[in-house]
């Protein structure tokens, strides 16, 4: 990756320099590249505005006309959000959804890497076929899950319990993980497993000394990828989890609460804010990385 | 590479078996406490009877008290069970098998490492594909009947299909379009990475979000009355009458199309601006000494170069759309003719209750999938053979 940056830099840099327009010519393409920024933030803007206005000003004005006198007084209120966390459950779930996440993301990608591991460097009997099985189930949708994993479930008393939405997230993302990580962990050199094999290391230790060190940068983009998904998940949670408020997590609260409080825009805005902030921070910060693993599911880097 | 050694090989060789052990043990409590419904309150009752605190344990037990504290105990339990019990099964597994003779070692480890995988795909994908397959044929007594495709034949049928349709081209095609021409006008600009994000930030909302998002946009209020969305604002300031955009159909479904491409978009520009980087900056020279226009350059030269990045893409993408159900679940529930198959699968299971009729939309949504698979999985080999 790094080392492929180089010249992909120089050349952009050619290329800029190549074409530099005048600022009279340029003027079309930033007031396009404005006008898009503009259109994709707008929505988000409307919902933080609309998340902290008065409620009593939301249903008889638009929230853009808040920004024309931000200094009115009782203009501005954190009692939405007050009102989301405490009546409406909104705090539980952001607990609960926190609970499913952390073990939802750390258990598949474990499970994977130690299976990436044998897929690519332990020779065992029938390795090809079952890793041809393991890509293959990559085309299974969720949706074809649902009815027997749930009859389990039920049988089982797995559901509704934190351990089963686990281990059906874990089950649910593996394919896709053993698939990435395989893709980066096949393509580590030969010479750092002999000459461990040679040192007397066992499988054991190669993976925990060798491989887990050198891999951080594709298990940390295929934690982010598993993180989001599985907190920004609403068929799984929904189905194995279901709408109890014990158990229920952000996503499913939110849309309870659009079922709830359908024209009380103060608090789905709110609520709406608050599923959305751990993922964005997430996001922003992890940005790179998370770029890094997108590109590395789908093309070559 | 040299892999450390133990100064004391005889005692540690046993000390990491036990420790696993142990807490192999503490994790089959832990699993315990989270089976049971009220574990986090009747452990932390526990806790609080061992600490001499009777009050504090009642109240917890009958409900009441410390509930939040409860709570935490509990994610903390299940933290420590679901990350650190996994580790310990691979570690202290591993090595009480690395006692073992050489040769039983050798044939037992591969499977310790691709077990665990190979299991959990089997209950959660394998098995649960084949009875779903099997389900879809079958009627409630078990026996073969072809009725539950009857599903596809009812008159509303059409109209679902139509809207997938709808979903597939117009949400894939509007997300690579945008995707591809914000990448192109993006490498142009100074503040590049800033346009980017903005544009990628989407991506991290969940649907649900996104759909209150774009609810409050498409917000409507009778004729007359102030306009508090976006969208309708707009169109009363010229003169216009309010439309409900989520209850109107056909507009309804491409709102909601509208919330995907503004998802998607960002993942599409991002792989395809990585994609146009890697086009050689002597090619566009040379196009560009032959006189080619900065559009043709774009049209001609970069996208059939990045034909493999599109593909990719747009299958990603198609095969998101074809599964679509959040976004119609939580704006219409379907109610408005916008209805699609995996809205509907979910509303046979969990509300008609028909699971033969849930089983038989799941296995098309399962076939439907399969191409686009099977051209992004082979677009993917090309291009690894390409590397």
């Amino acid at each position: 990756m790094t080392a492929s940056a180089q010249p992909i830099e120089g050349s952009r840099v050619a290329r800029v320099a190549a074409w530099r327009p005048s600022f009279v010519r340029s003027l079309p393409l930033r007031l396009a590249v404005l006008a898009i920024c503009a259109l994709w933030t707008l929505p988000t803007l409307g919902l933080l505005v609309t998340s902290i206005r008065n409620p009593l000003n939301i249903t008889t004005s638009g929230w853009w006309t808040a920004l024309l006198h931000p200094f009115e007084p009782n203009q501005w209120t954190l009692s939405n959000y007050q009102t989301v966390m405490a009546s409406d459950g909104m705090g539980n779930a952001f607990i609960n959804s926190l609970i499913v996440t952390l073990p939802s993301t750390v258990i598949p990608i474990t499970i994977a890497a130690f299976a990436a591991y044998a897929f690519a460097w332990v020779p065992f009997r029938g390795r090809g076929i079952l890793f041809t099985i393991v890509v293959g189930l990559l085309v299974v949708p969720i949706q074809m899950s649902l009815i027997p994993i749930l009859q389990i479930y039920s049988a089982g008393n797995l559901y509704g319990s934190f351990l089963g939405i686990w281990l059906a997230h874990t089950g649910f993302g593996l394919p896709l993980a053993i698939f990435l990580l395989y893709n980066f962990i096949s393509q580590l050199p030969r010479d750092l497993f002999e000459s461990a094999a040679i040192d007397g290391a066992s499988h054991l230790q190669a993976f925990t000394r060798i491989v887990l060190p050198l891999s951080v940068p594709a298990l940390g983009a295929f934690a982010i990828f598993q993180f989001l998904w599985v907190w920004n998940d609403l068929l799984v949670a929904l189905v194995f989890l279901g709408p109890g408020a014990e158990v229920r997590v952000l996503p499913t609260a939110l849309f309870q609460l659009i079922g709830s409080r359908g024209g009380s825009w103060h608090l789905l805005t709110a609520g709406a804010f608050i599923t959305m902030v751990v993922p964005l921070v997430v996001f922003l910060l992890l940005q790179r990385a998370f770029v890094r693993g997108i590109l590395a599911g789908s093309v070559k880097s | 590479m040299a892999v450390a050694r133990n100064a004391n090989p005889g005692l540690s060789r046993f000390v990491l078996p036990i420790a696993g052990l142990i807490g192999l043990g503490l994790c089959g409590a832990g699993i315990l406490v989270l089976l049971d419904r009220q574990g986090g309150p009747h452990l932390l009752a526990s806790i609080y009877d061992l600490l001499g605190n009777g009050a504090g344990a009642t109240a917890l037990r009958d409900g009441s008290g410390d509930q939040v504290i409860a709570k935490i105990l509990l994610a903390v339990i299940a933290l420590a069970v679901g990350v650190g019990g996994i580790w310990l099964l691979f570690l202290g597994v591993g090595s009480l098998v690395s006692l073992l003779r050489p040769r039983w070692r050798d044939r037992i480890l591969p499977w310790l490492f691709v077990g665990p995988a190979l299991l959990l795909l089997a209950i959660f994908l394998v098995y649960p594909a084949a009875g779903t397959i099997l389900r879809s044929f079958a009627d409630d007594h078990g026996q073969f009947t072809l009725r539950n495709y009857a599903v596809m034949t009812e008159s509303d049928f059409t109209q679902i299909l139509r809207n997938n349709a709808f979903w597939l081209i117009v949400g894939t095609g509007g997300s690579v379009v945008l995707g591809l021409i914000f990448a192109g006008l993006f490498d142009r600009i100074r503040r590049e990475s800033l346009a980017k994000t903005i544009v990628f930030l989407p991506l991290a909302i969940s649907l649900v979000g996104a759909s209150v998002i774009w609810g409050l946009v498409y917000a409507w209020q009778p004729a007359g009355q102030p306009q508090i969305g976006l969208l309708n604002a707009i169109v009363v300031g010229f003169g216009g009458e309010p439309i409900p955009w989520l209850n109107t159909s056909p507009i309804n479904v491409f709102a909601e199309i509208v919330i995907m491409v503004w998802l998607q978009t960002g993942f599409a520009m991002v792989v395809l601006s990585a994609a146009i980087k890697g086009v050689s900056g002597e090619i566009i020279e040379a196009a560009r000494l032959d006189g080619g226009s900065e559009r043709q350059i774009f049209l001609r030269v970069i996208v059939p170069m990045i034909r493999g990045s599109i593909i990719t893409v747009a299958t990603t993408i198609a095969i998101v759309t074809i599964k679509i159900f959040d976004i119609v679940y939580v704006t219409t529930g379907g109610r408005f003719n916008d209805d699609v198959v995996a809205n509907r699968m979910f509303h046979e299971i969990f509300q008609f209750f028909d699971d033969g009729r849930g089983a038989a939309l799941a296995t098309l949504l399962f076939v439907a999938v399969l191409p686009v698979m099977y051209i992004n999985l082979s677009n993917f080999r090309r291009q690894q053979r390409g590397a």
